[in-house]
């Protein structure tokens, strides 16, 4: 893999895909076995909007590579508070570690911060933009479920606004999986996205309903429809509830069908789906520690 | 003058734009930068009958050779466009507008969300495609009304 910064899943090749879940896999064997793997290393942590999963995880990772983060804190405590930039804080930053993460409202933040740093950037979750990182787990959950060969996967929920749906569609065209995308129809994917899948060649379809496909998935991704997304209450009960799953739903899938999410869930997915071989997301949620040490590990020059 | 002469009078040196979609010449103009304040002599002709385009407007910048990039980003808004090129009366240069790989600088991105639209010490950048424009910071793509997005300076 040959990228100075992780921006998009767009960005990926097959080859870097295959990489870095090659790498996690070898670190998922034996998590606390590299801790002199990148021993001193410092990860600067930006994060300007609330995260718990991927700063958790990014943070165990460099930690058992053997290094540490640096954190900005939350934007209230620092200075961007007093009107700073990103470029100008990313510069600064940058001094402090050798590589960044960074998470932003804004989308095109991480592509644009990119272009003032040197020391690598990953791009944490821009916005309703792209999740690279968290593609790159749910990739390596896929295939140690599902396989990538002759795979055929349901994204359902919020595909309007959810990045990782963004991401994760647009990585799923290096493996040529069948894509069916499930939402109600102000949540379609958006215009930019239904472009790409098209000019890769996607053999992508949208539905309204779950019922229409759910016996032919591999793999079923669910997100959440949130709340202020719709004008009022009762509205968004009423979409909301009709892409919920339970146990009974799922009576129509097959019975090796891999249920992921990128949690946190609400309602979406109903609890009585925990106990059975369907449920992934509490496992794809903890890949994320040994993917990130992969991503970590290449753009710290673990493989020269 | 009678009514069958020039509307608008032959320029010695600069550039002439014609052939651009009626309507559309103040477009043009912000995109070239130019306005009260730039200094350049302009004439405008607009509602022209046209064979080739029913209407069209002509626009006339005096004392100044517009470059290749700067007529290229005409082509989002007058893709029929003809560029004259004029020294002292006579026309040196004619040539038609070209679709640029990329415009930078000259339009806003309508997705409020984009890095693009905050205090940042950066350019607009946007990939232009068979039908559109897109964004390449935050991948909007914009296929109507794109001179709504011309950075007045």
């Amino acid at each position: 893999m040959n990228h100075d910064h992780i921006i998009s899943a767009k960005q990926l090749s097959r080859a870097d895909i295959e990489a870095v879940l090659d790498r996690a896999a070898e670190f998922a064997a034996d998590p606390s076995a590299w801790g002199d793997r990148h021993e001193n290393a410092l990860l600067g942590l930006l994060f300007f909007e609330p995260s718990t999963r991927t700063k958790m995880s990014f943070t165990a990772a460099i930690k058992r590579l053997g290094g540490d983060v640096v954190d900005m804190g939350t934007v209230e405590s620092s200075s961007v508070k007093k009107g700073e930039s990103l470029a100008d804080t990313v510069r600064v930053v940058e001094g402090y570690a050798d590589a960044l993460v960074l998470r932003h409202p804004s989308e095109g933040s991480a592509k644009m911060a990119s272009e003032f740093v040197d020391a690598p950037l990953i791009n944490g979750g821009d916005g309703a933009g792209q999740h690279p990182t968290q593609t790159l787990l749910d990739l390596y959950t896929i295939r140690e479920n599902a396989g990538f060969e002759d795979l055929t996967i349901g994204i359902m929920g919020d595909l309007k606004y959810g990045r990782t749906v963004h991401s994760l569609a647009h990585a799923l065209t290096n493996v040529d999986a069948r894509q069916h995308f499930v939402s109600p129809e102000s949540l379609r994917l958006p215009r930019s996205v239904r472009y790409d899948l098209h000019e890769e060649g996607a053999s992508i379809r949208e539905h309204t309903e779950l019922d229409t496909v759910l016996s032919e998935l591999d793999v079923l991704y669910v997100t959440r429809i949130q709340r202020e997304r719709f004008p009022d209450e009762s509205e968004y009960r009423a979409v909301a509830g009709e892409y919920q799953i339970d146990t009974e739903t799922l009576e129509a899938a097959k019975d090796d069908l891999t249920v992921m999410h990128p949690l946190p869930r609400v309602d979406e997915i109903a609890h009585d789906i925990d106990g059975t071989d369907h449920a992934r997301y509490f496992q794809q949620a903890h890949n994320g520690v040994p993917v990130r040490m992969a991503l970590l590990d290449i753009l710290l020059g673990g493989d020269r | 003058m009678s009514d069958h002469e020039l509307r608008v009078s032959k320029i010695r040196d600069g550039t002439v734009i014609d052939h651009i979609a009626g309507g559309q010449a103040l477009n043009v103009l912000a995109i070239l930068g130019v306005d009260a304040a730039s200094g350049d002599t302009v004439s405008v002709a607009m509602d022209v009958p046209s064979d080739r385009l029913g209407t069209k407007d002509i626009v006339k910048v005096e004392g100044r050779e517009l470059s290749q990039d700067e007529v290229d980003v005409l082509s989002l808004i007058a893709p029929a466009a003809t560029i004259n090129i004029v020294r002292d009366f006579d026309v040196v240069e004619k040539h038609r507008v070209e679709s640029p790989e990329e415009v930078v600088g000259v339009l806003s991105c309508p997705n409020r969300h984009c890095i693009t639209t905050g205090d940042e010490p950066v350019d607009t950048r946007f990939d232009v495609l068979g039908d559109g424009i897109r964004c390449q910071y935050c991948e909007t793509i914009v296929r109507e009304e794109i001179a709504d997005h011309i950075v007045v300076g």
